[in-house]
Parts: structure tokens; C-alpha cells; sequence
């Protein structure tokens, strides 16, 4: 009978039995968990009946640890302990970090992969990377949802979770998140781009067609999707963002002012973090009042008592503003669409509560934004949606989403360049395979370095994983052929593989990057490759040139040594003077200067080569074995 | 998507037949996005999230591929590379890069002008200039269009392709141009 069980996927054996499977917002201030019921999307909540859980974890004298609202009554009495915003640590190295400025204690680096190493804090439970604080919170979720769904003696039925990320998140950020689930005991269905999942919520809700944009700023990130829904398709079309961009830097601006304003010195972590605090509860109290008042008494006795209008509020908070609209711009450039094309603007996050980011997007896009969904829940009432679609639940309003790579992905080539393979914005999944060549006669092995960004030297690029692909069989400069295949699955997670196509070497590497991106690389990443793509052309046309040279002096050499014979001394002597004259111009950075001592070069051996082409026709006809001729 | 449809997709064969389209360079791009839309619909991974390994990877073959061969449609210029590459021609090669002298003309004009409203950060200017390589677009468009699809000669287009490939790089200087000075 087992025989006629078998169904296709998607398609339970057991049509009627109705799959658990939940959706979960991992935010930078605030975590929510959703669940689809009786074919409607809907947050669960926590036993005194509160939606959101702060993204807060504190770990206890008495070893237990605590999550939430519990650990923000914590936070300046034991700051050293107690984690907010960890979302902002997660897939970063320590030099990553702002160390001197964030009120923790990190583990210090030691040996020589400093660089590499993750962030990690200093708490009473010991050393914890962002991942394991993170899983602190995914586990609270789900304790949640077994309770809520009845299925506390029986997690076993819980099919699997759909858990969010900024779109801008990179390789490092996201394998940090899914590791951080997997830590938590939930199965990912899937990482899904925050965005989109707004998308899913707000285009089911509305049974919506055309293209919207969705403006997602959240407590740490801040990310625009543009996406065309037509027919049960979600397509992104671009993306943009800023990783390092959102609510906290709101409350740091009023949190500066407070510190000048009231002319306070620098502050303990408890008073900074008492004051962050304040700042952000007048944040959230200008949204609907004029004035807010902020007060408080530090540790040393001093009394702060500012009042902060809502109109100074726009004023300090001008160029953070401004800041969403550059990557906006870009993204709307990206797909390919004017203002007018955009049939409306959903706003998602808790940032966007602020009546002047709301004015601001109103008069880029010209129309008032759709704010009819709660901007804290919208994210994970997607991510139920599609959780429960992917578990295998069959509804009417099925969509299916087809989501973009963030940044674009490279290889490093000779002369340290970087070369394209997957460009940003390319639908997922996808895989391009690139060919390689030796650069010198014989080698037999050749590193990949794979990079993350949109810049044209691999030094300005994300590092994300080396590998070695060796036992190339010898052969002359340029005759291996190697092809390097990326694949990015619909999680946007990268994997690369390597062959040597006559020898059939393989080599496969799943990337697990080392670190992720720092606030200051991934802007640069994508807005200084605008801002110096003259440099860059500067540079990569020397490296160019760079390599062009060397290329020609060693086949020279080479030649030389097979038939050295053929030249006088005086031509040898001409030969050995340009390429002395090439070689110390290489050293410097004048492309001009050595292309020209290039073709000098190339010119002063026209004749040798010539006379080399005649003696090996005539080896070739006086019939020796050609196997035998060194080709160089 | 049947397990069947799944495993039995040919992928060798040219993005054309894949999505029912003649081999030539115009296409109806509404049937493209249309058929594209109803394979992904039925192949992508999202379908297979709790299905067998073997069906999760021929999922992601077919989705993957479906991906390259949609996006290779759909611009002109990877269409015409395309389809001229299914005629063994290579149009565009590292070493030959010779463009025709007054093409070349055209270009150092355009380069001028971008020089120019950089350093006066004129946007609207550059915004202009992209409207009119837009419509020189067209016209070569128009050109490759008659040549391959009417008088059957895809060698002929040769030159057009090329030209069609080079301003589309031009046009992303320019957009790369406005995003810096809007930055700045």
C-alpha cells in the first residue's frame, strides 16, 4: 500500500492534516513570531498579551538566561550583560566593530587571524558570539509559538520557520542568521528579505497588481525593494540599502544633543545606557506630540532636564533622512522606473512611525505612503504567510516569490581586479560559471578568492572565502582551463565550486565567510564604487598594464632560454636594457609609461621572434617529435 | 510543476525553445514574461521546500536556468549576442574591438558630453543624453530587427550588435555618472 501514498511535493499524503509552520521577524530592537490559522496571518503574542519581544538578553547571576521585557529592566544596572541590537554584530569581525563606542565588553582578538575573527562579548555565562544570543532569542519565539499553537508536548510538528533578514543583508550576515536558527533547534524553510515579506502581507491583504516599493526602516538596517506583483508572482526588480542605518541612530543624535546640550562629560555604560533610553522614549513620544520632556538622574547625583521639540527633532535627524534617499534613488534607477511608475509606497519598520520620514517619502514618490498595515507586524505576518505556503499548506492566494542578490559576487583576478560573475539585482537562484586560464607555464595550482561588492579591485571588495584548487596538470601559460561555478540559492546563500575542464579537478567549497561586512564596507561597497569609479578606472587600467608587462617579459625570458642561440649579443643586450627600463617602471604607477616601454619592449623583439617562428618550422618539418619542443 | 515535467526538462536546449519562441530577434516580450512567470511558478525551489534532495536539485536546475534564459531574452542586446552566438558568431571578443570610424566619432562626442556634465554636474544634461542614445538604440534595434528576423542574414548584424553592446555600457557609465553626483 506504501506504493500509492506517494504524492508530489507540496501535496500532503494526508490532504486534510494542516502543517504548523511559523513566520519570525528577527528585529535589531524588537523579534515577533506569526502563524497562519484558519487561512489568516496573525501574530502571536506572549501570555500578558504583548506582540513584540524586545531583541534584548540578559544573562543572569543566578545562570539563567533572560529574554525580552525581562532584560530591558536589566539593561543599566547590568549593561556588561545584558545585549540589545545584537542583530548588528551578527557575521561581523571584532575590526568590524565600533568597540571604543558600544557599552560592552568584546573578546580581544589573538594570532594571527585576527582580522577573521568574529565579534564575541564578554558576559557572565562566558564568551557568546552574536549567533548564540540571537538563538536566545529564535528559542524564546518558539517557545512561544509551541505554546500558542498547543504543541508544547509535541515540537516534533512543527514543520519549520521562515525567518527574515534586511535584503541587504550579505553571504555572512545571512549564514550568521541561519546558523543562529539552526543553534535554536528551528528548521529555516527559508531566509526571506524582510521587504518581501512586507510584500507578501500588504499584496495579499489588498490583492494588489503593479509595482510598489517598499521603504523598510527598522531599528539597525534600513532596506528599498522594488517589486512587480502580477498573478501570484512577486518579482524583485531591485534592491538597496544601508546595513548600518535606522531607529538606534535616531536615538543617537537626540542621545548627542542631550549630552551637549546638557554639557555632561563622557558617561558610564549605565548612564549611557539610562540616557539611550530616554532618548528614544522622546523619539517615540514626538511622533504624536510637539514637546517631549526628557529626564532622568544619573549615577553621579547629576539631574538632566531637557525638553526636545518635534521640530529640533527634524532638525538633527535631516541627513539621516536623506540617507534613505540615496539608496532609493538608486534602486528606482536599477529597475529601470520613473516616479510615476510606482503604483504605491508601503512603509514597513518602526522607524517609519516618525511623521517627517513619512513627509519625506511622500515628497520623493509624490503620493502619500500606505501606512494601513502596523509597520512592526507587517514583516512577520508575511513571513507566516510564506512559511505556511512552503510547509506545504495549500491556499487560494499562493504566491511565489522571485528575490534578487543584494551585492554583486567576484572572483579576484591577476593584478588584484576583481571580476564579476553574478551582478547584483540577478534573479535567484542562480548560476554562472566563469572561465579561468594559468597565467605561467606549468603551474599546478591556483587559489580563488571570492569577493562580495561592487568595486573593481578586490581590496575594496568583502573578503569572503579563499580556497585552492591544486594538481592542475602542467601546461603552457594559458592552456588549463579552469571554470568556476557560483550558485546562489533562494536563501541568497552562496556556494562555489571549481574544475579543471581537461583534467576534470574538482574542487567545492560551501562559503562559510569568516566575518561580515562593516557599516563603512558596505556603503563604500556600492556608493564608492560611484563615487570613485575614476579611480578605480585609474587603478585597474595600471593593473592592466601591469600585467600586460610582466606577461611579455616572462615569455621573453622564456624564449631566451630555449633560443637565446639565435641572438646576437648586441640584440640580447637591446632585449635586456627594455626589459630592465619596463621593470622599474612597473614599479611605479604611471599606466601611460609602461604601456609605452611595453610596446618598445614588444617591438625590440619583432625580429627574435621572427627568426624563432622560422627555426621551429624547420624542427617541426626535419621531423622531431613536437611533444618534444618546448612551447613557450 | 509534475515530478515528470521536473526531471524531463531539457536544458540543453536553446533559450528559444525553451520559452516556445522562434529563434530571431524579435520576440513578444509579453508571451516571455508570461511563460517565464508560469515555469518559475511551477519549478522554483519554494515549491520543493519539503521534498526529497533529488527534487530539491532538479527544482534548482530548472529555476536556475529558467533565471539565465529570461534575462538573456529580455534585454535587446544579450538577445542579439545570443541568438548570434547560436550561429557560431562571436560578436564581441577581447581583441577585436575595432568599431567604424564614424561610430568612433559618435562615441568621443558622447564621452565629451559626459565629461562636460560632470564637471558642471549637470544631471539633466546626462539625463538628455540618455534619452538620446535611448532613441539611437532603437533605431539600431530597428536595423538588427530587419536584418536578421526579414532579410535573414544574422552575420550582417554583426556590426549593429556590437554597436547596440557598446552604447548599452556607455548608458551604464552615465547612470553610474548621476549616482555619483547625486551622492555628492
Amino acid at each position: 500500500m506504501a506504493l500509492l501514498q506517494i504524492s508530489e511535493p507540496g501535496m500532503s499524503a494526508a490532504p486534510h492534516q494542516h502543517k504548523l509552520a511559523i513566520g519570525i521577524d528577527l528585529g535589531t530592537t524588537n523579534s515577533l513570531v506569526a502563524t497562519v490559522q484558519s487561512g489568516l496571518s496573525r501574530v502571536l503574542n506572549d501570555s500578558q498579551g504583548h506582540a513584540l519581544l524586545p531583541s534584548v538578553v540578559h544573562f543572569n547571576d543566578a545562570g539563567e538566561v533572560e529574554v525580552g521585557f525581562a532584560a530591558v529592566k536589566r539593561q543599566h544596572l547590568d549593561p556588561y550583560n545584558t545585549i540589545s541590537s545584537v542583530k548588528r554584530f551578527m557575521g561581523r569581525s571584532l575590526q568590524d566593530v565600533d568597540t571604543a563606542n558600544a557599552a560592552y565588553r568584546f573578546v580581544n582578538a589573538t594570532g594571527e587571524s585576527q582580522q577573521n575573527q568574529l565579534v564575541k562579548f564578554k558576559t557572565r555565562h562566558g564568551e557568546l558570539s552574536p549567533i548564540e544570543i540571537s538563538a536566545e532569542i529564535l528559542k524564546a519565539l518558539k517557545a512561544r509559538a509551541l505554546k500558542a499553537l498547543g504543541i508544547e508536548n509535541d515540537p516534533e510538528s512543527l514543520v519549520g520557520a521562515v525567518i527574515t533578514v534586511p535584503a541587504y543583508f550579505d553571504d555572512a550576515q545571512r549564514q550568521a542568521t541561519k546558523d543562529a536558527a539552526t543553534l535554536a533547534g528551528l528548521n529555516v524553510l527559508r531566509l526571506l528579505n524582510e521587504p518581501t515579506a512586507a510584500a507578501v502581507a500588504y499584496g495579499l491583504d489588498h490583492a494588489s497588481e503593479g509595482t510598489f516599493v517598499i521603504y523598510d526602516l527598522g531599528g539597525g538596517t534600513f532596506d528599498i525593494s522594488i517589486l512587480k506583483l502580477s498573478k501570484g508572482v512577486f518579482e524583485v526588480l531591485a534592491t538597496n540599502g544601508d546595513s548600518a542605518l535606522g531607529g538606534d541612530d535616531f536615538d543617537h543624535r537626540i542621545f548627542c544633543w542631550v549630552l551637549e546640550t546638557a554639557k555632561l562629560t563622557p558617561r558610564n555604560a549605565q548612564d549611557t545606557r539610562l540616557l539611550l533610553s530616554k532618548s528614544r522614549e522622546a523619539k517615540e513620544w514626538l511622533t504624536e506630540h510637539d514637546e517631549a520632556v526628557i529626564s532622568c538622574l544619573l549615577s553621579d547625583g547629576e539631574f538632566v532636564n531637557l525638553t526636545l521639540t518635534s521640530e529640533h527633532l527634524v532638525t538633527l535627524t535631516q541627513n539621516l533622512i536623506q540617507k534613505t534617499l540615496n539608496p532609493t534613488r538608486k534602486a528606482m534607477r536599477d529597475a529601470g522606473l520613473s516616479i510615476t511608475d510606482i503604483q504605491g509606497v508601503v512603509m514597513v519598520g518602526g522607524a517609519t512611525r516618525m511623521p517627517q520620514v513619512r513627509q519625506a517619502v511622500a515628497d520623493y514618490f509624490k503620493q502619500t505612503p500606505l501606512t494601513n498595515l502596523d509597520p512592526d507586524k507587517v514583516v512577520a505576518l508575511g513571513a507566516a504567510i510564506q512559511a505556511n505556503t512552503l510547509a506545504g499548506n495549500k491556499s487560494d492566494n499562493d504566491v511565489l516569490l522571485l528575490d534578487v542578490i543584494p551585492l554583486s559576487l567576484g572572483l579576484e583576478t591577476y593584478g588584484g581586479l576583481a571580476e564579476k560573475v553574478i551582478h547584483r539585482n540577478s534573479t535567484l537562484p542562480i548560476a554562472r560559471a566563469q572561465e579561468f586560464t594559468t597565467y605561467k607555464d606549468g603551474q599546478t595550482a591556483m587559489s580563488i578568492h571570492v569577493v562580495q561588492g561592487e568595486r573593481e579591485l578586490v581590496s575594496d571588495c568583502r573578503s569572503l572565502a579563499r580556497f585552492e584548487l591544486r594538481g592542475i596538470p602542467a601546461m603552457a601559460a594559458g592552456a588549463a582551463r579552469i571554470l568556476v561555478t557560483f550558485t546562489v540559492d533562494a536563501d541568497g546563500l552562496l556556494s562555489v565550486s571549481a574544475r579543471e575542464t581537461k583534467s576534470q579537478i574538482e574542487a567545492n567549497i560551501v562559503v562559510k565567510p569568516s566575518y561580515g561586512l562593516t557599516e563603512d564596507e558596505i556603503t563604500q561597497m556600492l556608493k564608492a564604487s560611484f563615487t570613485s569609479a575614476e579611480a578605480d578606472k585609474k587603478a585597474r587600467m595600471l593593473a592592466e598594464a601591469r600585467v600586460d608587462a610582466s606577461g611579455l617579459i616572462e615569455a621573453i625570458q622564456n624564449a631566451m632560454q630555449v633560443d637565446g642561440q639565435l641572438l646576437s649579443a648586441e640584440d640580447l643586450s637591446l632585449i635586456k636594457r627594455h626589459i630592465d627600463a619596463l621593470t622599474s617602471l612597473m614599479l611605479g604607477d604611471n599606466a601611460d609609461d609602461i604601456r609605452n616601454a611595453t610596446e618598445a619592449l614588444n617591438h625590440a623583439t619583432e625580429a627574435f621572434a621572427a627568426k624563432r617562428m622560422d627555426v621551429s618550422v624547420q624542427r617541426a618539418l626535419s621531423g622531431q617529435d613536437i611533444h618534444s619542443l618546448n612551447l613557450s | 510543476m509534475t515530478l515528470q515535467a521536473l526531471f524531463t526538462t531539457d536544458l540543453s536546449q536553446d533559450y528559444f525553445a525553451f520559452f516556445n519562441l522562434k529563434p530571431q530577434f524579435n520576440i513578444d516580450l509579453s508571451h516571455l514574461e508570461t511563460r517565464f512567470r508560469e515555469i518559475q511558478s511551477a519549478a522554483h525551489p519554494d515549491r520543493f521546500v519539503t521534498a526529497r534532495a533529488p527534487e530539491r536539485l532538479a527544482s534548482m536546475q530548472v529555476a536556475t536556468f529558467a533565471n539565465t534564459a529570461y534575462q538573456t531574452l529580455k534585454q535587446p542586446d544579450t538577445r542579439a549576442l545570443y541568438l548570434l552566438s547560436l550561429h557560431n558568431i562571436e560578436a564581441v571578443t577581447e581583441t577585436n574591438t575595432a568599431m567604424p570610424a564614424d561610430f568612433l566619432m559618435q562615441q568621443m562626442e558622447w564621452r565629451e558630453t559626459i565629461e562636460d556634465a560632470t564637471l558642471s554636474k549637470d544631471i539633466a544634461k546626462l539625463d538628455d543624453l540618455l534619452i538620446t542614445m535611448r532613441d539611437e538604440a532603437n533605431t539600431l534595434i530597428h536595423t538588427i530587427a530587419n536584418m536578421i528576423d526579414e532579410k535573414h542574414n544574422v552575420a550582417g548584424a554583426v556590426d549593429d550588435v556590437r554597436k547596440l553592446v557598446f552604447m548599452q555600457k556607455v548608458s551604464a557609465d552615465i547612470h553610474r555618472t548621476i549616482a555619483q553626483l547625486e551622492d555628492a
